[in-house]
């Protein structure tokens, strides 16, 4: 019973506060705060469901929900970078309103379409069905289009068209994979009660026809690999990331991206089985290396911060594709540090950006210079979130970069390894320099150079969670303590031991 | 129903569901493209409804049935209904495409011969008539790839969005008689729900650049 209504708020709590949303609008003293509540609430059950999911899984309702360790760890994942994203929309909407950009009908639809995503995200990973995971990935996106044109202007609008037509058409490659995937299963007999049902999938996996399964994953790993950002089908991300709203892309960036690769982790395991380690492998890597070297390219003559960030979660993404083809417990345990890293590093970054933008009027690296001197709370956590972002030790990202690149040369895949390291000295000088001119550069007022804006004191809420945030990233690249047995657990259910 | 029948009858909904895609290529009018995609949606329910008689009315042909009135319903009438209150007001036919016509339509018999040759592993591992069909509803994928890779107007990227899907809805229907029942209704909510925020962008189009011409889309770029 318990276990049933943990599985269900969840994905119950932000759907509340949405209601909230619908009911009383966007109130600063009140409602404004119901998302975060929601958020918080989020975690507490994650914490609460990884404690009882780490010795064996969970159903509930009607077999529909199951968390196993994985799920219940992205499911921290989307709890602890949802809490500081939601914690820093009060503020920004308030800046944004002051400045006239924002009506309060648009925050009302702000905060219901913010919820309800979370609430998708959260069906995401709880979902104990492929069919039901796409459908709710898809969902997101349907959501989040009108966040990421939140602001009508041209540039919004077309991020957002191009976002939708590219990820409903890229994530509709994973559906037809799906209707192979069930075809497969049909003929291996799986019962039809649990037809698409991962866990059953991956029991009947040896007797998949491999043929069909071949196109199957295939299908699989490039519609979901589209709508985590993974090349080739990655053009949609820069432009919708860097038009939605600053605590939107942290969403977006920190943990839709991941989730989306959830679904590629839940395929591997299929995958693995049925066709061994060789062919997941070696889609992967390609798809990994394609994307870090697309995301390395365009980062060198970055002229807008937001797209810069939004390009490093091609990159980060790639890494993490990198993780799961080398595919052994250390790099699953890896990727699974890495993705929470990435996440919380990311939205301080986006969060610190949306306030930068909002102080400095511009999202051109040259209309922000000497951010230290104009903006020393927000130049100092955004300059933390891009070092943690680099790989910079004490941060989490440092401590799971190294176990991948170790994990792969043992494994054997030391050709990829290098590859990716090589292309991410690229990106480390890039983002270094540009992110250096903006934090230290000369300041020169003058057209596209904006005066600050007059009050740009970052809310102290919002100060308090990326710090927050960022410590927490920190503490994870010293010690994983806390999460070592939902660590290892997790990372042996996508671990395969070739 | 007799067996020859029901493989005529199957043969005949996959015809003209095909054949709806092939002259979307063809046509240049709006209106008309808006059109063939009802009169395929109502091939797809068609097919569906023969799939549910053929599989005995009493079980699972029942559900299918019910489905096939379910899918009719929607990708007959509601969905073009709010194609059509897409056009209103707006542009009624397509400029020039990337690919013309004459050249489309050789690339969709190349398509087809794609998806023949792609699709032998799933033939090959249960070669019912339902199964032999795939081909032609992976056909109808590729097509609105095409189409949505070379058409030009917002509307008629929509439909190459909505092609994709009816084709995948297709290829569902005829290797396992159809996704689950949940999965099938979140599928059809989604599409629903992506369509509306597609009419609702274009709109947003036509008052920020003054047409739905997707080449003007091109102010956000590296």
């Amino acid at each position: 019973m318990t276990t049933t209504a943990l599985l269900i708020a969840p994905v119950g709590l932000p759907l509340l506060a949405a209601a909230s949303h619908a009911v009383f609008g966007w109130r600063p003293k009140t409602t404004a705060w119901s998302g975060a509540a929601a958020a918080a609430g989020l975690l507490a059950c994650a914490v609460a469901l990884a404690v009882a999911a780490v010795d064996r899984p969970r159903t509930g309702l009607g077999g529909l929900l199951r968390a196993d360790a994985l799920s219940a760890y992205m499911l921290v994942v989307i709890g602890a970078v949802a809490l500081p994203a939601l914690l820093a929309s009060p503020g920004y909407l308030a800046a944004e309103r002051a400045a006239g950009h924002t009506s309060a009908a648009d925050a009302r639809r702000y905060g219901i379409l913010t919820q309800t995503f979370v609430a998708a995200m959260a069906l995401a990973v709880l979902a104990a069905n492929l069919g039901v995971l796409w459908v709710a990935v898809e969902a997101t996106t349907i959501c989040t289009a009108f966040l990421v044109g939140h602001r009508r202007t041209r540039h919004a609008t077309e991020a957002a068209w191009k976002y939708v037509v590219i990820c409903s058409a890229g994530i509709a490659l994973a559906f037809l994979g799906i209707v192979l995937l069930n075809f497969a299963a049909r003929h291996a007999h799986v019962p039809s009660s649990g037809a698409l049902d991962w866990a059953e999938l991956a029991r009947h996996a040896t007797a998949l026809d491999a043929d069909v399964t071949r196109v199957a994953v295939a299908l699989l790993v490039l519609g979901f690999g589209t709508k985590a950002g993974l090349a080739p089908l990655h053009a949609w991300l820069p432009d919708a990331h860097s038009q939605a709203p600053a605590p939107v892309s942290a969403l977006m960036s920190g943990v839709l991206l991941s989730v989306a690769f959830y679904a590629v982790l839940r395929v591997k395991v299929i995958a693995d089985a049925a066709l061994g380690v060789p062919f997941t492998r070696t889609l992967l890597a390609a798809v990994a290396l394609v994307s870090l070297a697309a995301a390395a390219a365009l980062l060198l003559k970055q002229r807008d911060y937001k797209r810069m960030l939004a390009y490093s979660s091609i990159e980060h993404m790639g890494l993490i594709a990198l993780g799961a083809a080398v595919g052994t417990p250390l790099a699953a345990s890896a990727v699974l540090l890495h993705i929470l890293g990435h996440g919380l590093a990311k939205s301080v970054a986006f969060l610190a950006s949306g306030h930068i933008q909002q102080a400095t009027g511009s999202t051109r690296v040259d209309g922000a210079r000497g951010l230290i001197a104009r903006v020393p709370l927000t130049a100092g956590l955004f300059g933390a979130s891009l070092a943690a972002l680099l790989g910079f030790p004490p941060f989490g990202l440092f401590a799971s970069e190294l176990g991948m690149f170790r994990a792969g040369f043992t494994a054997g895949m030391g050709w990829a390894v290098a590859a990716a390291l090589l292309l991410m000295l690229v990106v480390v000088a890039a983002v270094a320099a540009h992110t250096g001119r903006m934090l230290l550069g000369a300041h020169r007022p003058g057209p596209g150079a904006a005066a600050l804006a007059g009050d740009v004191r970052l809310a102290r809420s919002a100060a308090l969670a990326l710090t927050a945030a960022l410590v927490a990233c920190a503490a994870l690249g010293v010690t994983a303590w806390p999460l070592h047995t939902l660590l290892d657990t997790a990372a042996a259910i996508i671990g395969a031991h070739p | 129903m007799s067996d020859v029948t029901y493989v005529r009858l199957l043969d005949l909904a996959c015809g003209a569901f095909l054949l709806a895609a092939v002259l979307v290529l063809w046509r240049r009018d709006l209106a008309a493209i808006v059109r063939l995609f009802a009169i395929q949606g109502a091939a797809l329910a068609a097919l569906v409804a023969v799939l549910g008689v053929h599989e005995g009315l009493d079980g699972h042909g029942a559900e299918l049935l019910a489905l096939g009135a379910g899918l009719a319903v929607l990708r007959a009438v509601v969905l073009p209904r709010l194609l059509r209150r897409a056009i209103v007001g707006g542009d009624v036919r397509e400029t020039e495409p990337l690919v013309n016509v004459a050249a489309s339509l050789v690339v969709a018999a190349g398509l087809a011969l794609l998806s023949y040759a792609v699709t032998r592993p799933v033939v090959a591992l249960e070669p019912s008539p339902a199964v032999r069909a795939v081909p032609v509803a992976l056909t109808v994928v590729l097509i609105g790839f095409f189409v949505l890779v070379t058409r030009r107007r917002a509307l008629s990227q929509v439909v190459g969005f909505l092609l994709v899907d009816n084709g995948i809805t297709a290829v569902a229907f005829l290797t396992t008689s159809g996704v689950p029942l949940i999965v099938e209704l979140g599928v059809s909510l989604d599409v629903l729900l992506a369509v509306l925020v597609l009419q609702v962008l274009t709109a947003r189009m036509r008052a920020a650049f003054g047409g739905t011409d997707l080449d003007d889309l091109r102010e956000l770029r590296d």
